[in-house]
């Protein structure tokens, strides 16, 4: 019997785990390791940012569902990884600190045969002074205890629009080297759909602030669609979608500092801007979660392991070059870490060869400029190759029999612009591949009639329908299984 | 001068990108057309998900 340890369970972790579960949990031992004690589906964190939605409906507990199964769950945070063993045992192992309450604080040693780190980011609020809801005054999306706190404070600004005041709305990236630009993109229509639902929309301005050099970048070097007899880029119809709405965009800012009401922001000139505010939701940039890791004589070889920004390396191809001699072929495929056989990266726990977009530094030397994306549909359809890998490889596989470089993959990205049943709509969006590949598609990277947008209602029921689909799913529900990732 | 705006600034960040007419903005909540392009987009996204597969 082998013992496969995955360290997270978000929406990459928990993929994994279901598929071993299902595929060699009786014969394995399959052992989860999250610090949280539920499952997020995050990109319904908008609908709780804005009232839409409550928190038990984008999250379960994950130990309920685990119970079900031959999964062994431990809530714990992930603090090192001893790929060689020590010197007391030579078997690998991970090591572990209990944030479950009856436990808080006990370490452990968990042996493993398989690991798959399926970590996630930090949320690296710290990088920009005042930051972030806990030590900062903007609000955030990224858990479901955030929206929370957002939609609290949006509902305050709310009223007080109501009662005549009027105010500034600043939503978008919260520093130079922010991903996840789609989170706020989703959230900026929201709540500019429930002020207008409120009827105080022309109490508000709202502005748009982010990283991407262009509107409608999102970290992947933006897209060209077919559409009215020409092929366009999507920053066209970012662009109508803000103006159809009356909100202001910046972008190519890194946002250095927050006070209360108060934004600053370096532009690409290197010239240095104030944004009052009311009430901002800014994402923060994403880093590793700072896992250790150590040899057999206890030497530390977190630099071989991982990259500087904490994200573990994988079978890319991490020699820099410069951007345009990038390939497809840089990207990786396996997700199994050169220096160890039995150790995967999934999600955006692996470090990506390079950015998707161009490199960009602002005249102060500054980087401004949205970093790659890896959530959502890439980051199940990576996990699933990694759980059909491990279950090849414990059945006598001597490699990975399973790939899904983000080159060679599509998304498909549906961004809710106002929830409504009749009178909703989101943008409904699909890439192919997620990373461009100019050598076989040579103009614009990617395949034009696989990668096409629009927006309309189709996409909002498009939305609301895997919202339920995949909690569905990941809720082990009978029939899981046939379900798309 | 009486001061009455009778004219309108151009060259405003809000003065280029295209906008949708009333038949197009019409459409995308037109319950019959959606509903076809619930299905078209569903298809699309299944053709897509097909060739990603390895």
């Amino acid at each position: 019997m082998s013992r496969i340890v995955i360290l997270g369970a978000g929406i990459s972790g928990h993929t994994v785990a279901r598929y071993l579960n299902k595929w060699v949990g009786k014969q394995h031992e399959i052992v989860v390791v999250s610090p949280n004690a539920k499952w997020n589906w995050i990109p319904s964190n908008i609908w709780v940012g804005v009232g839409h939605m409550k928190e038990e409906e984008v999250t379960f507990d994950l130990a309920k569902v685990y119970g079900k199964t031959n999964v062994d769950f431990r809530q714990a945070k992930a603090l090192s990884i001893n790929p060689e063993g020590n010197a007391d045992s030579a078997s690998p192992f991970v090591t572990v600190e209990y944030t479950k309450a009856e436990k808080a604080g006990v370490q452990e040693n968990i042996p493993y045969d398989y690991l798959v780190n399926a970590t996630g980011p930090k949320l690296n609020f710290g990088a920009t002074p005042g930051l972030g809801p806990e030590h900062g005054h903007t609000v955030s999306v990224c858990t479901a205890g955030h929206a929370l706190e957002a939609n609290k404070k949006l509902q305050e600004t709310i009223d007080a629009m109501k009662a005549g005041e009027n105010k500034t709305i600043v939503i978008g990236t919260g520093h130079g080297m922010c991903t996840c630009q789609g989170a706020a993109f989703e959230y900026i229509y929201n709540v500019d759909h429930v002020l207008r639902e409120a009827g105080v929309r022309e109490m508000a301005r709202i502005i748009w602030i982010s990283n991407e050099y262009e509107l409608g970048d999102f970290g992947m070097g933006g897209v060209h669609i077919k559409r009215g007899g020409y092929v366009t880029n999507g920053k066209t119809f970012a662009e109508s979608l803000m103006v159809e709405r009356g909100i202001e965009w910046i972008t190519r800012a890194h946002v250095n500092k927050v006070e209360a009401g108060k934004i600053h922001y370096e532009a690409m000139d290197g010239s240095y801007h104030e944004l009052a505010f009311d009430f901002s939701m800014l994402i923060p940039p994403f880093a590793g979660v700072g896992l250790k890791a150590f040899d057999k004589a206890g030497g530390d070889i977190t630099s071989q392991v991982f990259a500087p920004n904490g994200f573990m390396k994988v079978d890319a191809d991490y020699t820099p070059r410069p951007y345009l001699e990038w390939s497809a072929k840089d990207w990786p495929s396996t997700y199994q870490t050169p220096s160890y056989r039995n150790i995967f990266a999934v999600g955006i726990a692996f470090a990506p060869p390079h950015l998707i977009s161009k490199p960009m530094q602002s005249a102060n030397g500054t980087a401004i400029n949205p970093t790659a994306p890896r959530t959502g549909m890439p980051s199940a359809a990576m996990a699933k190759a990694v759980a059909m890998s491990i279950r090849d490889m414990l059945n006598g596989s001597e490699k990975p029999t399973h790939t899904a470089s983000m080159a060679e993959m599509g998304a498909a990205c549906v961004a809710s612009t106002g929830s409504d049943i009749f009178k909703g709509t989101a943008a409904t969006m699909t890439v192919f591949p997620v990373v461009p590949d100019f050598e076989k598609y040579p103009e614009y990277g990617r395949d034009i009639d696989l990668t096409f947008g629009e927006i309309g209602l189709a996409g909002h029921w498009m939305k609301y329908f895997l919202h339920h689909a995949f909690i569905y799913q990941a809720k082990l529900k009978p029939g899981w299984s046939i379900l798309p990732d | 001068m009486s001061g009455k705006i009778t004219n309108r600034e151009p060259y405003q960040q809000a003065y280029y990108p295209p906008a949708p007419t009333g038949f197009t903005r019409y459409m995308r909540t037109s319950l019959i057309w959606q509903a076809i392009r619930f299905l078209v987009i569903n298809l699309k996204i299944l053709k897509l998900m097909a060739k990603s597969h390895h």
